[in-house]
């Protein structure tokens, strides 16, 4: 067990002949992912990298070769448009890896994929990944190690340095999953601890927020009143002026909201633990086990 | 991309809400000439990107054109909150019986669109939203269905508007709703929308925020971004794709993806230090975008040394290592550089830039407290 990917994710590559996505997809199979099929309007019947089919639709790439979930590298102009393809498509599973959409095209996204019950992750993140069985992602596989502590994080980087500092004290993870820097994007803090929760081979969880919104605030809720297994947290951005994007889209601290401070203390309050500094996560969570 | 305010009362117009008569000046003979034009008292609005404009004094009543003139000099001399003011917009002044709000903003949590009126304009809505948060009445509207009629009536009940004023108001909320949607703002706000003597309403001001993100299929409204509300370096950040923000502190930053970069200004905090800047490079740390970054953050001189902060994933820690070192030829720093590398080959990354001198640290509390000691002789210890 675990979430969300598996061995036995059969993967569709949306954009797989564009530079992102043919360099990731040699990477996700020179990890072990099972990449069934690739995606690009125009150029079906072909092979992309990896010989891997190429489809022109979302939907002839699932007849032909029974994938399951999609993972999106096309450009931001294109994505809202993938995204609601591969939906349309029947699959379970979206990641999308593609950075500045626009907002109002989430929102009209995200209230349409509520409607089918279909689960995205991101856009704007790296993916998730199940050490030793499936990469659907961008994130450096080999940092990664079988385990039992679920990471799930707004950030990219910052996720990586702390799997790597676990993995240096030989903790492995169960699965890791970035959900994206974007204001609005398809899966939240909740819904990925809801999963942790529910998986028996993760023990405990790492979270990793930043300043902007109150997805950190609805954990922190959720963790209170829901929550068997410990969490440790961090949050970026404690000294980041207000009205000012700090790098991602949504980490911004508006009207007085979003800031790290509250973030920290509404989940101190729910009895996690927050780190001061990522290198004192793997610390806490070595305490833990 | 922020909008000025003369800017936006433009959109607004185009969408049927009502604004005052007047003009963009940049000079003060330009200021008198739209005040002899609308032949009334007008008021003088410096056009800056930053709020508290008027508590500044960059806004001032004038009744005749000569002191439109002379009120306009004054403006245009002025430095708000660090920003030269290079225009003014001159409007017939508003026969201002009441002050209202009306705002359309994204509501994140809610993931909607959400139209806010208030009986209370004129004044910070935040303010507003955290003492009387029940003066702000909301509307929260479907992403198919959009704004219906209903919810503008309830809005306008829920501020005390009169009936008369409310087709006036109806078709000012329809339009901004519009505005809203089909600009791709995330904020867009007339603040205060007035009752006038004769019953009428007005947008006296107004704001608009857009996504950065959908500029690209908005050419004329990305045209509208003002060269000067922007510094140099912030310009050539954006020019390069980098994620470049000046702050006040004396420790430069330079750092792989935007989480780790802010967690990286934090930590510089922690251990009692002040960042200068957020910079994020992306993914990668090639050289030319090493050396782009290195230059931005040297051409700020309050920068004492300067922090590199990467992790090296897929591309692995030695490759950044001849990156960072080649960028170091490129740019001549004249300050110290801590580099902290981990990740992939992080080991040949680290003595590869030992080789050359440069100052490493293996963690992230290492590096910080050694940018720190070089910056100001000392570290706070947390």
């Amino acid at each position: 067990m675990s979430i969300l990917v598996d061995k036995d994710t059969r993967v569709v590559v949306q954009g797989i002949t564009g530079r992102e996505g043919a360099f990731h997809t040699e990477q996700m199979i020179a990890y072990g992912t099972k990449v069934v099929a690739g995606v690009t309007p125009g150029k079906g019947g072909g092979w992309g990298v990896g010989n891997v089919p190429i489809f022109d639709t979302v939907r002839e790439a699932i007849d032909a070769t029974g994938a399951n979930t999609s993972i999106i590298y096309v450009p931001a102009r294109f994505a809202p448009d993938a995204i609601v393809e591969a939906a349309d498509a029947g699959l379970e599973l979206i990641v999308c890896i593609t950075e500045g959409i626009p907002v109002l095209d989430m929102l009209r996204v995200r209230d349409y994929l509520d409607h089918l019950g279909v689960r995205l992750i991101g856009p704007n993140c790296p993916g998730v990944i199940t050490p030793g069985e499936a990469k659907v992602g961008i994130m450096p596989g080999h940092i990664h190690t079988r385990g039992h502590v679920g990471i799930v994080s707004r950030s990219g980087t910052l996720t990586y340095e702390v799997v790597y500092a676990l993995t240096s004290r030989g903790i492995g993870q169960s699965t890791a999953v970035g959900i994206g820097g974007d204001p609005i994007s398809g899966t939240s803090f909740v819904d990925v601890l809801r999963l942790f929760e529910n998986d028996p081979e993760t023990r405990q969880v790492v979270m990793i927020g930043e300043i902007g919104g109150n997805d950190e605030e609805q954990a922190a809720e959720f963790i209170a009143t829901k929550m068997s297994k410990p969490v440790t947290a961090f949050i970026a951005g404690q000294t980041a002026p207000p009205g000012r994007r700090m790098g991602h889209a949504g980490a911004i601290i508006s009207g007085g909201r979003g800031t790290a401070a509250d973030k920290i203390a509404a989940l101190k309050q729910a009895g996690v633990r927050v780190a001061r500094h990522p290198g004192e996560i793997a610390e806490m969570v070595a305490e833990l086990l | 991309m922020k909008l000025h305010e003369y800017q936006a009362k433009r959109i607004f117009s185009q969408y049927g809400i009502p604004i005052p008569e007047g003009d963009v000046a940049t000079s003060s003979a330009e200021a008198r000439a739209v005040a002899e034009r609308l032949g009334r008292p007008v008021v003088v609005k410096a056009q800056v990107l930053v709020g508290g404009r008027g508590k500044a004094g960059g806004i001032r009543l004038a009744h005749s054109p000569a002191e439109a003139e002379e009120v306009a000099a004054a403006i245009l001399a002025m430095e708000i909150k660090g920003l030269k003011v290079r225009k003014v917009l001159v409007d017939a002044a508003a026969d201002i019986r009441k002050e209202l709000y009306l705002g359309a903003v994204l509501d994140r949590a809610r993931r909607r669109v959400v139209l806010m009126a208030a009986s209370q304009g004129g004044v910070d809505i935040e303010e507003v939203a955290a003492r009387n948060p029940e003066q702000i009445i909301q509307a929260v509207t479907d992403p198919c269905l959009g704004l219906k009629e209903y919810q503008i009536r309830e809005l306008g009940a829920g501020i005390g508007l009169a009936r008369e004023q409310m087709p006036a108001f109806t078709h000012i909320c329809q339009g901004l709703f519009r505005a809203f949607w089909e600009n791709d703002a995330e904020l867009a706000e007339i603040n205060p929308l007035v009752v006038q003597g004769d019953g009428s309403l007005l947008a006296v001001d107004a704001k608009m925020v857009l996504d950065d993100n959908a500029l690209y299929r908005h050419p004329d409204l990305a045209a509208l971004r003002d060269p000067d509300e922007e510094s140099p370096a912030e310009r050539e950040a954006r020019l390069s794709g980098l994620s470049y923000i000046r702050l006040d502190g004396q420790i430069g930053c330079m750092v792989n993806g935007a989480g780790l970069a802010m967690a990286t200004m934090d930590i510089i905090k922690l251990y009692g230090g002040e960042p200068a800047n957020f910079l994020d490079i992306g993914g990668g740390a090639q050289s030319e975008r090493v050396a782009a970054a290195l230059r931005i953050i040297l051409s700020d001189p309050r920068v004492r040394v300067v922090l590199i902060n990467i992790f090296g994933g897929i591309t692995r820690c030695d490759e950044v290592a001849r990156g960072i070192l080649q960028a170091m030829k490129e740019v001549d720093a004249q300050v110290p550089m801590v580099v902290r590398l981990v990740g992939t080959n992080e080991v040949a990354g680290r003595a590869l830039l030992a080789e050359a001198q440069v100052i490493t640290a293996q963690t992230l509390p290492e590096a910080a407290q050694l940018a720190v000691a070089l910056a100001y002789g000392e570290v706070r210890s947390p």
